[in-house]
């Protein structure tokens, strides 16, 4: 038998049918849920007269629209309050499982389905969200849909698609003193550009990646779609098992061991071969910070904003002159010591424990800048539970962030909390599309150390010399 | 799901690269539980001012375009978000075809489920289209999806297109997808049993 990528292998056991010219059916092993995508799906289901397929492999949960501040006083925005009791009535008429507002394990879809349990090695996992690829950290293929195909999703507990071309990135070296897994996937979008995955499953592989957390493989596998990725994947290992051990929907004993040897088969055969392979070096990689209005547009702290002109096309240029407007920035200026607005530690990229951990550690015993706004998100009502019983909630209050309840908040701001026109925002999440954060706001995204640094310091740092 | 056979249109020049979901429709409009009516909100950060007045030089606000129902933009169109949102909204406005020299996958994809014709042509050949339509806001082309071609009405020439022959099919015959899987009912029911 020839030797076969990890994507093939999953694809492969999950073909329900496939006939020339035509997409294959996929089987879907979990469908995630959220309220923002899923109301005109339902609605859709009810027009013909279907129901959902398997509601015992769809799990629900409100994350994009709700406040993070007190959650007993009542949602003030009309719309969002509809959609929200939208899901909760859909979940009801289908019976599916929905992680409430209340409930104690509510939280950003994709830092729960990975802390329950749900994710795990060999699955197939679709969510009207892009960034559904943070699950292929667990050696899964994971993609983010829109909202016919989650109709699709409900309806026949499949997805119709081509098979995606593969790339393997594989990350050698070292990462530096002070370099984050967030470092490492900002360089690397910049490597191979904004759509330099279009079309293709990324793998990501080498010593770096193996030796990475599962909190910073979900951070890598996460941005991949950032680069245009149909998904990111990782293989699993040992530290992807010790992580889903004992995880509450995770198999439990024997079967969980049977589970792991089953799994440790996933990872790519020796010799398998890629359509595209991309070697990156990690050792000249430093502390990244973005400039402009896409995730590739990004350079280390110690670097200059570039010059639009010296960018090869006209189509770049008009691009690049455009967004250092919007972003009021100077070419050939350095990030470093720009003053900042706000502060936003939060978001499916950077908001679990690990996350809370690390920026905690840079502000202890220190106070946020009087001219700063900061605030902490933590990524589910879970993280949430455990930083506060480690007293990190404690170390960010005294310090002047903000502590608040899990949601995607200030990521794409559908909830109160938004950026003022022309505030600059040093922030962990993952898009700093114009108006993401706000209308007329500024994002800089960077990794959780540098975004607490620059809270204290009123200012972008370079970490390494904090 | 609206059929698309033939369209003959004029075309709205929007020449950047990497226009993202987010700026096709912003998030503020995300909260609305109906599929229809977000033409209204469609690039509203680019199209209002804070005070909700048009911005002049955007060009949806330049009254010579207003009947235009063809997008030509620039390469990785539709990137980020995967909110089905932006292909509704560009619908809903009045647009039935977007060309451009590259699109992210998922919005691709989403633009196939509703009778919105995304078309892929080079670079050479949309800066041509966008000249022409920069020019004279009634520059009329006829999309014909059968054919697989784009025919500049005035001079009658052609060029020529690739697309799937399976979203073809469904986009020429309105053909409703879950229905076509659902036929394979039964053997999704012998997977399942299999596992």
């Amino acid at each position: 038998m020839s030797p076969k990528t990890m994507f093939q292998k999953i694809w492969d056991s999950h073909l329900v049918h496939k006939e020339p010219g035509q997409p294959a059916i996929l089987y879907i092993d979990l469908h995630l849920i959220h309220e923002v995508t899923t109301p005109q799906a339902f609605e859709g289901l009810r027009i013909s007269k279907r129901s959902v397929r398997r509601p015992d492999l769809t799990v629900a949960t409100i994350d994009h629209n709700v406040p993070t501040t007190n959650r007993f006083l009542p949602i003030l925005d009309p719309i969002a309050k509809q959609q929200i009791e939208t899901l909760r009535s859909n979940c009801k008429e289908f019976n599916i499982e929905l992680y409430d507002i209340h409930h104690p394990r509510q939280g950003i879809v994709h830092v729960i389905a990975p802390e329950l349990g749900f994710t795990q090695p060999g699955m197939t996992i679709v969510c009207g969200d892009s960034h559904t690829s943070t699950h292929g950290a667990f050696g899964s293929f994971a993609l983010g849909i829109g909202t016919s195909e989650v109709e699709h999703v409900l309806a026949t507990q499949t997805l119709r698609q081509y098979k995606p071309k593969t790339m393997r990135i594989n990350v050698a070296g070292d990462l530096k003193f002070g370099i984050t897994a967030k470092d490492l996937i900002l360089y690397i979008i910049n490597q191979i550009g904004v759509n330099g995955g279009t079309g293709y499953v990324i793998e990501y592989s080498g010593n770096v990646i193996s030796n990475l957390s599962m909190e910073n493989r979900m951070t890598i596998c996460n941005m991949s779609i950032e680069a245009g990725a149909r998904a990111g994947m990782i293989a699993p290992d040992r530290i992807t098992f010790d992580y889903l051990k004992n995880k509450p929907q995770a198999p439990k004993e024997n079967i969980f061991e049977l589970k792991v040897k089953e799994w440790e088969k996933i990872k790519t055969d020796e010799g398998a071969s890629f359509d595209k392979e991309v070697n990156i070096d990690a050792s000249s990689i430093e502390p990244m910070v973005t400039w402009g209005t896409n995730p590739g547009m990004v350079i280390s702290i110690n670097e200059q904003i570039p010059d639009p002109n010296s960018f090869p096309t006209i189509n770049e240029q008009k691009s690049v002159s455009k967004a250092l407007k919007y972003m009021g920035l100077n070419p050939g200026a350095s990030l470093k010591n720009l003053p900042v607005d706000r502060v936003f530690i939060g978001s499916c990229t950077n908001s679990r424990i690990e996350d809370l951990r690390n920026a905690a550690k840079i502000i202890i015993n220190r106070q946020v800048n009087d001219k700063v706004k900061a605030m902490v998100v933590p990524g589910s009502t879970e993280v949430k539970k455990q930083a506060e019983s480690e007293g990190l909630d404690l170390i960010f209050k005294n310090a002047g962030f903000d502590w608040r309840e899990a949601g995607c908040s200030m990521c794409l701001g559908m909830n109160p909390d938004i950026l003022k026109p022309g505030e600059r925002c040093a922030s962990t999440s993952n898009r700093n599309f114009e108006g993401r954060q706000g209308k007329e706001g500024r994002t800089h995204l960077l990794s959780p150390e540098m975004a607490a640094a620059s809270a204290i310091a009123g200012h972008l740092v370079d970490i390494r010399n904090w | 799901m609206d059929s698309f056979k033939k369209h003959t249109g004029s075309v709205t020049p929007l020449y950047q690269i990497n226009i993202d979901t987010d700026q096709i429709i912003p998030k503020q409009f995300l909260k609305r539980i109906e599929r229809t009516g977000f033409g209204e909100f469609l690039f509203n950060d680019w199209r209002f001012d804070s005070a909700g007045k048009p911005i002049k030089d955007f060009i949806l606000n330049n009254p010579k375009y207003k009947k235009s129902s063809i997008l030509a933009t620039g390469k990785n169109f539709g990137s980020g978000s995967s909110r089905e949102h932006a292909a509704w909204a560009l619908h809903d406005y009045g647009f039935k075809c977007i060309l451009a020299p590259s699109f992210a996958d998922i919005f691709y994809n989403n633009c196939f489920k509703i009778g919105l014709l995304p078309i892929q042509i080079n670079e050479h050949q949309m800066e041509k289209i966008v000249v022409c339509s920069e020019k004279d806001p009634n520059y009329q082309l006829t999309i014909d999806l059968d054919c697989q071609t784009i025919t500049e009405n005035k001079s009658g020439e052609k060029i020529l297109f690739e697309i799937d022959p399976f979203m073809k099919n469904c986009l020429i015959n309105g053909l409703d997808e879950i229905g076509l899987t659902l036929q394979h009912r039964e053997k999704i029911r012998k997977f399942e049993e299999s596992r």
